[in-house]
């Protein structure tokens, strides 16, 4: 039986990864993007003078 | 070496890529999904950052691929007797069941908690009925059980620019409404139109289609009905603060082709069907593609034109 170096099942296994590793990504800069308009929405010039009533 | 050879091959069929698990979740049905709900996003009265948008209609994506994932799981069984459906990743072998729920129970609570998050409770409650709907009562319960199921199915499948809106407007309100009973009543026509010129193996996997259960004439009365509720549905929404005029000329023309279009499949019978490959069944179901893309798309020109003075009913 010939053992190759890279099987199928490796690329498939890496197409996971690198799939699953780029969600990830994305998600956490969507939650800091969202962080960063959230935080800055409650520094807006309404919410300040809301905040200061 | 023969028992080593069996585990190689065993390991092989579980191992699933990144494209199996995308495709669990109907990638065809999200982008329906996501087109909708932007739309119904973009023509709301508030303004919503892109940020917060863009994060709302991908939330809102990822819910309805969860569903789908959830749909496949419970479906496998049928799935693995329809010609159509076998090339699904659980009947292929590609990814197991107990995967497929995992993945869709783990998505729909993120994508329900995170469109909370970010946008506000009230689309986050509708995108989780909308889930709960497709994968409970549609799926679950009445997919089995009756011929009605595609209409069923079909109001899963409309609420997404309902959601769009809440997204922007914290609420629900009569636009909304008819944006919802658009897609909603879009769907008995467009799908049973098909129905009529594919031979679909549902029989076998026990599922009940009205073609088969109640015969292709009552199908062809039904999409008849369902066109006039339709084009009632169209207008109506015409008439709302995100019609106007470049709207209504677009839904008056398309709804008359297609009650055309339906009564030439209403007053047609199989033989005639038979004789021209289904010349009828298979316009009225282009058309039906081309409809609801081009309802939302005039939804939309209405909204790019009002910071112009122009669109709705000024």
């Amino acid at each position: 039986m010939v053992i190759k170096a890279e099987h199928e099942l490796h690329k498939r296994r890496l197409s996971r990864n690198i799939g699953l590793g780029l969600v990830l990504v994305g998600f956490v800069a969507l939650v800091y993007g969202l962080t960063v308009v959230k935080v800055g929405e409650l520094y807006q010039p309404e919410a300040a003078s809301e905040a200061s009533k | 070496m023969t028992d080593a050879s069996i585990q190689t091959t065993k390991t092989e069929t579980g191992e699933a890529g990144f494209g199996d698990y995308f495709a669990l979740l109907k990638p065809r049905v999200m982008s329906l999904v996501v087109f909708t709900a932007l739309v119904g996003l973009l023509v709301a009265p508030v303004g919503v950052n892109p940020v917060v948008g863009l994060a709302s209609i991908l939330f809102i994506a990822v819910g309805g691929g969860a569903s789908g994932a959830l749909n496949m799981w419970w479906d496998a069984d049928i799935d693995r007797k329809m010609k159509r459906t076998l090339t699904r990743p659980i009947p292929s072998g590609k990814v197991e069941e107990g995967e497929a729920f995992a993945i869709g129970i783990t998505l729909s609570v993120m994508a329900v908690v995170m469109l909370g998050l970010a946008a506000n409770l009230m689309a986050a409650a509708l995108l989780a009925f909308t889930i709960l709907f497709y994968v409970v009562i549609y799926t679950m319960w009445l997919k089995r059980w009756t011929p009605q199921n595609i209409v069923i199915g079909g109001a899963a499948g409309a609420f997404p620019p309902m959601i769009g809106w809440a997204v922007a407007t914290g609420g629900i309100s009569i636009e909304s409404v008819l944006m919802f009973a658009l897609t909603f009543a879009w769907t008995p026509p467009h799908f049973w139109a098909l129905a009529l010129f594919t031979k679909g193996d549902y029989a076998n996997a026990g599922v009940p289609m009205l073609t088969v259960t109640h015969g292709r004439k009552a199908t062809r009365n039904h999409i008849l009905g369902y066109t006039f509720a339709l084009a009632a549905v169209a207008i109506a929404l015409g008439l709302t603060s995100v019609g106007g005029p470049t709207y209504m000329v677009i839904a008056l023309v398309l709804n008359a082709m297609f009650i055309k279009g339906a009564w030439d499949v209403f007053r047609r019978t199989d033989v005639d069907s038979e004789a021209d490959s289904h010349k009828a069944e298979r316009g009225l179901f282009k058309l039906s593609l081309a409809y609801l893309f081009l309802h939302y798309g005039a939804l939309l020109v209405e909204a790019s034109l009002k910071p112009f003075g122009l669109g709705g009913w000024g």
